[in-house]
């Protein structure tokens, strides 16, 4: 589904990414931990082109297209999303109308408004957002943890083929942590794919994933599977680090 | 995918001119011998062009501004102050000619009359072509007419009211609105009246290298309330045109008037106009305003609070586009115990567009616990914009609360990242922004309207085609 060949990217003249190479199939759910500075948020803007950070060498393949050069908003109508790990506020605009906007974007389709409605209720339900915040400005006078639920209950009604989660999971507590999970085990099938970027393991404590990559430096330095991640739980990233 | 940039938009129903047809055009220029034709073109009464005569002298004598836009441009001699349409005012849209009830249309006037309005008045160029009302409220005593006939009709209401809250020496333009005027709206509501569903005046100016200059005078009598709309619009010329209306509003003790204006001219308009209200015990007046066309604007509605415990609200818009100078903002006199003023200003400024918040804060020292809260905020779309916010305060008395909050913001690359993430293209991403930026304005606005300003602001988005 998703396969990065080879890329470096900067942020302005910083060099950050050092040669990622990442393949991810449909049906898998893959983490890439590394401590902080390792490059883990370039990966994923980079994904989306971010025009804040430049590709210099490699390719980004996605459903057998190269979209590496491909505009932003291109990108999510191909089925990427990437959940923010500090989401934008965008006053007067109510987080149902946002979305059904953004449905209406990335479908190129009309909104049922009603099955449409019926929807979102039912995953803010799911993910315990009230309903009056659906009625309210986009992230605006949103706590951390209403933020992060936000995010996911966008996946969710955006329905993308690849969701990247950047640090999806930091700042929660134990209970919205375990919210997050739900929502990600509610969006997952057999046709889809999950990338999600994070500096600790706690939500891998409720969340069974299939391959667990440690990036240090700009470089994936191991690929592993979730025993990966409990061995980075106990001993840290020092072993990975370049002497 | 390579972008073509467009110079201008396609204003498209606001841009279609009908031919420059008309019963009679006033020779260009300002005169005394051209004014005392208009006068007789119009019947005035002796009382009336008098003060025509009187307002030509003070205009002579006053200066243009010395602050604000450059308005060297204005040539009076290049304008024609009155032209007559091809018919005479009707309360029946089939009487109207084709041509001009076809522009209406499109402007969805006579629909809006139908479903949304209590009564409905359309001015094109020079005079009022149409005004009807509703039964019921004719019945209630309430007046709604254009206001030539308001000046045949009731004589005394109207002189003892006509340019007394606007004073013929306020400022040039008020000066030369007194001696060219014509056209505009009379309202009266009678005491206890409540008139729940809005009326509507649209002003439409369509001859070419001519001004607009409608009276519209309001009186809410004693405990009565009203929703007034205006609307105005004209198609695009080359040469500058000119619109100095005035407005004059007296709120009377324990009323309410809420007046709100959608200004969509072309953008070779120069838009002087004078809007004040006097407001009385108890009383309240509302302005909402959208300002999206003009060359340069230069609009400060007044609210004068000269009753105790009279309240006043502000919500204001301005959209500068390319070459736009839009200089608009508030003023507020405190003259009385317990008043309140809020205002709530934006403006929203793009391909080097200007806008400026001018405003006057004054309270005066027999205003002991009053109150005012002024919050202005600007959006910039890009880096050659401009947006400036000129307060004036003029505090006399220590018992008030008094607050000014001033932001002035950019559309940042992370919030179109973001927003792009979720499939909207860049121009999308920024109409969104826009958009929700005046949501807390448009939501004041009756919802045809809002609507219209929504598709005015993604009109006034729409820069690039793909």
């Amino acid at each position: 589904m998703l396969e990065i060949k080879d890329l470096y990217v900067n942020a302005g003249e910083k060099e950050i990414l050092k040669g990622i190479n990442l393949k991810i199939n449909k049906g898998e759910i893959h983490v890439i931990m590394g401590p902080n500075g390792s490059g883990k948020t370039t990966t994923a803007n980079a994904i989306l082109n971010n025009p804040e950070y430049q590709k210099k060498q490699g390719s980004i393949i996605f459903e057998g297209k190269d979209i590496t050069e491909l505009k932003t908003d291109e990108i999510a109508r191909k089925g990427v999303f990437m959940s923010f790990q500090l989401p934008e506020e965008i006053p007067g605009v109510t987080v149902a109308n946002f979305l059904k906007y953004a449905k209406n974007k990335i479908t190129g389709k009309p909104v049922k408004v009603f099955q449409f409605k019926d929807e979102l209720k039912k995953y803010a339900n799911e993910l315990k957002i009230k309903e009056e915040t659906l009625e309210r400005s986009l992230n605006v006078g949103f706590s951390g943890g209403e933020k992060k639920k936000n995010e996911i209950l966008q996946m969710l009604v955006l329905n993308p083929k690849l969701a990247i989660l950047d640090e999806t999971d930091s700042g929660l507590d134990v209970d919205a942590i375990k919210t997050v999970s739900k929502g990600i085990e509610m969006f997952k099938n057999d046709e889809n794919g999950v990338l999600i970027i994070t500096h600790n393991t706690k939500i891998l404590h409720s969340l069974k994933v299939d391959y667990v990559h440690i990036l240090v430096d700009g470089k994936i330095v191991k690929t592993g599977t979730q025993e990966l991640a409990s061995e980075i739980e106990e001993n840290g990233y020092e072993k990975y680090r370049k002497g | 995918m390579s972008k073509t940039q467009i110079e201008d938009i396609n204003r498209n129903i606001y841009d279609i001119k009908n031919k420059d047809e008309y019963d009679y055009k006033i020779q260009k220029g300002l005169t005394k011998e051209i004014i005392e034709e208009l006068s007789k073109q119009k019947q005035d009464p002796d009382w009336m062009r008098e003060l025509r005569l009187k307002a030509l002298d003070v205009y002579n004598k006053l200066e243009l501004p010395t602050w604000g836009p450059d308005l060297s441009e204005l040539n009076m001699d290049e304008i024609a102050t009155y032209v007559r349409p091809k018919t005479k005012m009707s309360n029946n849209w089939d009487d109207v000619p084709d041509d001009i009830k076809e522009t209406f249309d499109k402007l969805g006037i006579p629909e809006a009359e139908k479903t949304s309005l209590a009564g409905v008045g359309a001015q094109y160029d020079s005079e009022v072509v149409y005004h009807s009302m509703k039964e019921e409220l004719i019945k209630q005593g309430v007046i709604y007419t254009d206001m030539e006939t308001a000046v045949h009709e009731y004589p005394e209401l109207v002189k003892e009211h006509f340019m007394k809250c606007v004073p013929v020496h306020d400022h040039k333009f008020v000066a030369l609105h007194g001696a060219v005027w014509s056209g505009g709206s009379f309202v009266y509501v009678p005491k206890g009246v409540k008139v729940d569903i809005p009326l509507q005046s649209y002003f439409r100016l369509n001859s070419p290298e001519s001004g607009q200059f409608e009276h519209t005078l309001i009186i809410v009598d004693e405990g009565a309330s009203l929703h007034f709309i205006e609307g105005c619009s004209a198609p695009k010329y080359n040469k500058v045109n000119l619109h100095a209306g005035c407005v004059e509003l007296y709120v009377k003790e324990n009323s309410y008037l809420r007046y709100s204006t959608i200004e969509n001219w072309s953008k070779n308009m120069l838009n002087l106009n004078t809007k004040k209200a006097i407001v009385g015990k108890n009383a309240q007046v509302d302005w909402v305003s959208g300002s999206f066309g003009s060359k340069i604007s230069m609009l400060y509605p007044m609210s004068i609070l000269n009753g105790e415990g009279s309240k006043t609200e502000f919500t204001g818009i301005s959209f500068a586009g390319k070459g736009q100078n839009l200089d608009n903002g508030f003023k507020v006199v405190h003259n009385a115990k317990n008043t309140s003023s809020v205002v709530n200003a934006k403006s929203i400024s793009k391909d080097g567009g200007t806008c400026t918040y001018r405003s006057l804060v004054r309270i005066s020292e027999n205003a002991k616990n009053s109150k005012s809260v002024v919050s202005c905020e600007s959006l910039m779309l890009d880096d050659i914009s401009k947006s400036d916010t000129i307060p004036v305060n003029d505090i006399r008395t220590d018992e008030v609360e008094f607050s000014h909050e001033a932001k002035i913001g950019k559309i940042s690359d992370k919030t179109i990242f973001y927003l792009m993430s979720r499939g909207m293209s860049e121009e999308d991403a920024k109409a969104m922004i826009v958009r929700g930026f005046a949501y807390p304005i448009s939501k004041e606005l009756p919802v045809e309207y809002a609507v219209e300003m929504n598709n005015l602001i993604n009109l006034e988005l729409e820069g690039a085609i793909g």
